[in-house]
């Protein structure tokens, strides 16, 4: 209960010094509501997301980083608070006028098609194209450079189901630079990738916030990586979600309260998880 | 921008032959007529021979654009239903959904059968047999959606279909049981599919509901696209699925029941007429794959129709046999040769 307590005020206190907030969450309960039973995974968040950072989400298997994330995007309701986006709740917008402001990027695999590299990035274009989705130059423009801020032109013309695992991941990501959107969701983006790509995938991704001014959610299973990308860390348990920078959750020993303390404990020299 | 214009030289070609087919098509038959005498009645009026005139003003023609809407609509049907189930296998046929159709054209001829009087004259009505086809179409559409959004596994939705069928099935001998043998006969050659019968009056019906379909479909053709990517990310740039959902049940169920009410039910155009066009083209942009796919499944129709007619001869085989013959080794042969039946 004590602990309970500290979160929260933690968590307000950030919520205070952050009102030029790209979105930020009020109350917010996420879970599953299936007829009359809810299952909440996590209640009272009170999130905040700042202009061009790149936010990690860490927490354990079922934790309800998922949920979290598509929760945030509409793609699921949440049971109880409110959403802001650019402070407007993102429930009183349009399909069309939320993907202007959310790309997503989840862990699903696409469906096999006929679809190029191009077509799929273009597919970002599609929330300001015409009824029939015909772009324009400026459309033109943007997916070319989506395209060549992730050395994704030599691969344009071939098909999505052609690329490795890392490539089409970058795609993906590409496809909602494309999009222009001020925030970017992203699930997992570096599941099923070796280090190296995982890397390149978290520099692609900071290079966003830094050289795009866009906002950053991943959530992910990297500490290592996180802790050394991230502007913010969002560690996710049980009992809620605690923010701060990687150095002060580190230092205060916070990072700790993710997993059971009583068999993994956090190593500070190697940023690593180990046993005891 | 080179292959658009490839795309547009393949479909320029494959309209071409699609005229060509046409006039081929209206010129075989029992009577085997000289593709010049087609041309002079069809654009002059004035046959070369009264007899040939009439037949093909009032038998040949109608029979050749109910072809035409039969085959395209078939076609857009199963591209709609592969592209909305993300399932490579989904047709009007293989979902249930002609099965559904079947059902209601059952239900009006041998129900109306069973319940004599008033009922049988709606019973031998063609506007009413569309209208029971199309709501049997729309049921069956609507109960395969619903449980298909209890399934993740694209699979299962086959499986559903075919559950849905066969339960059809069950329930159309059930009728079949109590109904008189003269509406048993009825609907035994309807079920053999027919694209003649037509007169101009229902061919108009027939091309007005064509139409309403085509139209529905208008709107969603940019969320096609964004279909391709599955249906998380389609909402995620922008596609309100609700809306798409409900035009695209709209405009499959009218295009399914109008066609199988007028034509029967006809198996494997909806399957594999899209397949060929995305196997030729080599893309999956709806703006380019739905009007061809359109085209290509007009086209092999005109063949399956002109084959059954078994030119020269008195005998006309059943079009569904012919286009099952035509339909199944191709999906067969997408699966084993080319190892690639997408989206």
């Amino acid at each position: 209960m004590k602990k309970e307590n500290q979160n929260k005020t933690s968590l307000r206190s950030v919520r205070e010094d952050c009102l030029e907030a790209v979105m930020s969450t009020r109350g917010l309960s996420i879970g599953y509501a299936s007829g009359k039973r809810k299952t909440i995974l996590s209640r009272n968040l009170d999130l905040c997301i700042e202009a061009s950072s790149v936010i990690c989400l860490l927490g354990q298997n079922g934790i309800g980083k998922s949920t979290l994330i598509r929760t945030l995007s509409r793609m699921q309701p949440a049971l109880e608070g409110d959403i802001f986006l650019e402070g407007e709740s993102i429930y009183s917008v349009t399909q069309n006028e939320l993907a202007k402001k959310i790309g997503l990027v989840l862990t699903e695999r696409i469906p096999e098609s006929n679809l190029t590299v191009y077509e799929m990035v273009a597919l970002g274009r599609q929330p300001y194209t015409n009824w029939i989705g015909k772009m324009n130059q400026e459309d033109e423009n943007l997916v070319s450079r989506a395209l060549k801020g992730a050395q994704l032109e030599e691969l344009a013309d071939m098909r999505c189901d052609e690329l490795s695992d890392g490539q089409l991941q970058r795609a993906m990501i590409c496809r909602a630079v494309a999009q222009d959107t001020k925030l970017i969701l992203l699930d997992e983006p570096t599941a099923h990738l070796d280090i190296q790509h995982k890397i390149e995938t978290f520099q692609l991704l900071k290079k966003l916030a830094v050289e795009l001014g866009r906002s950053i959610l991943i959530s992910t299973h990297e500490v290592q990586l996180a802790t050394q990308m991230a502007d913010v860390l969002w560690l996710m348990n049980a009992e809620g979600i605690v923010s701060g920078s990687p150095e002060d959750l580190i230092n205060e020993g916070r990072i700790n309260e993710l997993f059971d303390r009583n068999t993994i404990h956090f190593d500070k020299e190697t940023r690593q998880f180990r046993f005891k | 921008m080179n292959k658009n214009h490839s795309n547009r030289l393949i479909f320029s070609f494959i309209l071409l032959l699609l005229i060509f087919m046409v006039l081929v098509n209206i010129s075989f038959g029992s009577v085997n007529i000289p593709i010049r005498s087609v041309i002079n009645s069809l654009f002059t009026g004035q046959g070369d021979r009264e007899t040939w005139n009439y037949i093909i003003l009032n038998y040949r023609l109608p029979k050749a654009i109910t072809a035409l809407l039969v085959g395209s609509g078939l076609s857009v049907s199963g591209l709609l239903m592969q592209t909305l189930f993300r399932n490579p296998l989904a047709g009007p046929y293989v979902l249930g959904i002609s099965s559904g159709a079947s059902l209601g054209v059952a239900l009006l001829i041998l129900g109306s059968s069973i319940l004599g009087g008033f009922w049988s004259v709606l019973g031998n009505s063609q506007v009413m047999t569309s209208v029971a086809a199309s709501l049997g179409s729309f049921l069956v559409l609507t109960a395969v959606m619903l449980v298909s959004r209890q399934l993740k596994n694209t699979m299962s939705i086959l499986i559903v279909g075919l559950m849905f069928s066969s339960l059809s099935a069950a329930l159309i001998s059930v009728l079949a049981y109590f109904s008189s043998a003269e509406s048993l006969q009825r609907f035994t050659f309807w079920g053999f599919g027919s694209l003649g019968n037509l007169t101009w009056t229902e061919l108009v019906v027939f091309g007005l509901i064509y139409l309403l379909a085509a139209a529905f479909l208008l709107p969603v053709i940019k969320s096609l696209n964004s279909l391709l990517l599955g249906e998380n990310y389609a909402k995620s740039i922008g596609i309100n699925m609700q809306t798409t959902k409900k035009l695209i049940l709209l405009s499959t169920s009218l295009f399914t029941g109008v066609i199988t009410a007028f034509a029967g039910p006809i198996a494997f155009i909806g399957l594999a007429a899209p397949h060929v066009t995305k196997l030729v083209l080599k893309t999956s942009d709806h703006r380019i794959v739905l009007p061809v796919a359109a085209v290509v499944g007009a086209f092999i129709m005109l063949i399956s129709d002109t084959i059954a007619q078994l030119p020269g001869s008195e005998y006309t085989l059943p079009i569904n046999a012919i286009t099952t013959l035509f339909g199944a080794p191709i999906v067969i042969w997408l699966l084993v040769r080319k190892r690639r039946m997408v989206l």
